[in-house]
């Protein structure tokens, strides 16, 4: 188990012993109490499938008559009146917000994550590399609103100058505009992202990493290899997979982070300008909707912030099932 | 003896084996150069972890150890004023978590005895399949759908067991996976042992597989509760703040540690209102610290010896 992060590359490794675990299906006696039991346990299973159904149907359920009265185009505009006879409200400046930041999230989280990853399995010494891990997963334990706290209070002085450095230096490119926020951007709140999933990305990869068969490892090396020519030759093709699973679930962590990313961001006026900059405000689908938890007093504003949540669920179940997917390729692959 | 060794440092033993000697300069530059960055990016992930504890004890660590922190409430502290402690934020985080798993743990354990011991086919790779989706459900979505069927739909208050209800859904994937993954590591002549006795499945699962993975799936279970006691987003939805104690499940507000931080969030110009928000945090943090450590320690006496 990859300990506190609640992720793991069971899946990826065969069964011990090389066989499929347990041979003793016809152990059922088909007593009363195997029959019970067997019931109770697969009627478990169904449960789980159960609420994972009922909450895709339930979301959509009580986001539909919300989206019958919206007034505007839900997927492109950018309003965001919920109450009234005339509601108008769309999720493309939330969209863009939240995939934005938690692509500078993976932009940084998954090169430092393999590189932490590597460096635990592959340089450490051998006394450092367990409580190297232990360290980096830590980093999972602290809890989203202390992260939170810790940004908006400590780290985001610490930044700003990086970003006054960037937006001076290339604020021609649309990427890089001026806003003239500073604090709570995307690119402050991508940075904040990044050490948080930084944790899931290590240990999944780390536990690919340690898989690589010694066998490869070690042809690399006789045959003239470097340590570095090694691990791009024997290891990283062979931990691919796992990476790309691995960046794909801390994807759908970033996407999905709610209390940090609500303490950090800077919030648009209303009717601000639309800007492609990275150094600009704006909201998360989950931030929107937990800034606005109060507002939860009529169904139709209810409605309307559920089916943002709606979109963020089917966003991070896309992202999941990619991950599982390739998960999948890599065990029918190396079995 | 003399080729073996290709790497910097080796003599170069030109006569004997012409092909192999030291890297060429830029091979060994290169291989120099990604051990440096490996360092740097195991450094680069320190650092982050090293300021935030280091930012919440300086902050805090000086309320924690006085007394009134343990046993008193806020009850009656208006945010300008020192004092009051968080006992009521205490008990009700881990009343919440307590709630949780024991809702979450049966349901967890039995579909991963599921998973392991019974399902085969399409069933059990649906079943599977939902887990990992359930590991990446957003904590704001599990607390709006449980919104949406407790609030919305059956006019049920806004109270501490609704809380709990969504952290349930995030609690089940962690303890599912670790569960399965200690009940995979019961050998397999255990449980033959057991069947050529004539003990029937059940009872061999219930007698002896739970038992040898027992510390597995207490760690597991640990690890799944710190998991879910620092969530804030499911509060935020579910669990209005209240300053004084509370340990009614299902009426009322109940306060907790997550809201309590939130709450002295909201007065930053306040100097006793922030110096409680950081001494809340650490509380937070070492709560979750110590289920982390007794999970670890679990597993590490008590593992599945194969």
């Amino acid at each position: 188990m990859s300990s506190v992060t609640g992720v793991s590359a069971v899946d990826e490794s065969p069964s011990p012993g090389g066989r499929v675990p347990l041979a003793g299906d016809a152990a059922g006696t088909g007593r009363v109490g195997d029959r019970l039991f067997s019931g109770l346990a697969t009627s478990a299973g169904l449960l789980v499938i159960a609420l994972v159904t009922l909450i895709g149907v339930f979301l959509l359920w009580q986001a539909i008559p919300s989206l019958a009265r919206n007034e505007a185009s839900f997927l492109t505009s950018r309003e965001w009146t919920v109450a009234g006879e005339h509601p108008r409200f769309g999720i493309v400046e939330m969209l863009w917000t939240t995939v934005a930041c938690s692509l500078i999230a993976m932009a940084i989280a998954v090169p430092v994550g393999v590189g932490v990853a590597l460096f635990i399995t592959q340089y450490a010494p051998r006394w450092l590399s367990r409580p190297a891990a232990s360290l980096v997963d830590l980093l999972a334990a602290v809890p989203s609103i202390v992260y939170g706290l810790w940004g908006v209070l400590t780290f985001r002085d610490a930044v700003r100058p990086v970003e006054e450095l960037l937006q001076d230096k290339l604020g021609w490119f649309p990427l890089f505009a001026t806003t003239g926020i500073s604090g709570g951007t995307i690119f402050f709140i991508g940075i904040v992202l990044a050490i948080m999933v930084l944790p899931i990305v290590t240990a999944l990869s780390r536990e690919v990493f340690a898989q690589t068969p010694v066998a490869h490892k070690e042809g690399a090396l006789a045959l003239g290899a470097t340590r570095w020519e090694m691990i791009r030759t024997a290891v990283l093709p062979f931990g691919r997979p796992g990476v790309i699973s691995a960046a794909m679930l801390a994807l759908g962590r970033a996407l999905g982070e709610t209390i940090a990313v609500t303490f950090i961001v800077s919030t648009l006026a209303r009717g601000s300008d639309w800007s492609w900059s990275l150094f600009n405000g704006g909201e998360t689908f989950a931030s929107r909707i937990a800034n606005n938890a109060a507002e939860f007093d009529s169904p139709q504003k209810t409605g309307a912030f559920i089916a943002a949540g709606l979109v963020l669920f089917v966003l991070t179940f896309i992202v999941n099932a990619i991950a599982r997917v390739v998960i999948e390729r890599r065990k029918a692959f190396s079995e | 003896m003399t080729t073996t060794d290709s790497r910097p440092g080796a003599a170069v033993q030109g006569t004997v084996s012409p092909g192999l000697g030291q890297p060429s300069r830029s091979r060994a530059l290169r291989d120099q150069v990604a051990r440096v960055v490996m360092w740097l990016a195991f450094l680069l992930a320190v650092i982050p972890l090293v300021w935030i504890l280091y930012t919440v004890v300086s902050r805090g660590a000086h309320l924690l150890l006085e007394s009134e922190w343990w046993t008193h409430s806020q009850r009656g502290i208006t945010s300008r004023r020192a004092g009051g402690g968080a006992v009521h934020a205490i008990q009700g985080t881990l009343i919440q978590a307590a709630v949780t798993a024991m809702i979450a743990v049966p349901i967890a354990v039995m579909t991963a005895i599921y998973l392991v011991e019974y399902g085969r086919g399409k069933l059990a790779k649906t079943v599977s399949f939902m887990v990992d989706i359930l590991t990446g459900i957003p904590s704001i979505v599990a607390a709006l759908f449980i919104y949406a069927v407790w609030v919305t739909t059956f006019h049920f208050q806004r109270v501490g067991f609704a809380v709990s209800l969504a952290l349930v859904l995030l609690m089940i994937p962690v303890v599912v996976r670790s569960t399965e993954e200690m009940l995979k590591l019961v050998p397999n002549e255990l449980r033959e042992a057991s069947y050529a006795l004539g003990v029937p499945k059940w009872k061999t699962i219930a007698k002896i597989v739970l038992p040898t993975a027992f510390s597995g799936i207490v760690t597991g279970i640990l690890l799944g509760l710190a998991r879910v006691m620092g969530e804030t987003a499911p509060l935020l939805i579910l669990g209005p703040y209240t300053k004084s104690i509370a340990t009614n499940l299902f009426s009322g507000y109940m306060p907790t540690l997550p809201t309590m931080i939130n709450q002295d969030r909201t007065e930053l110009g306040q100097a006793a209102a922030v110096e409680r928000m950081w001494a809340t945090a650490l509380t937070l943090i070492l709560l979750v610290l110590v289920l982390n450590l007794a999970g670890r320690l679990v597993a590490r006496f008590g593992s599945v010896k194969k």
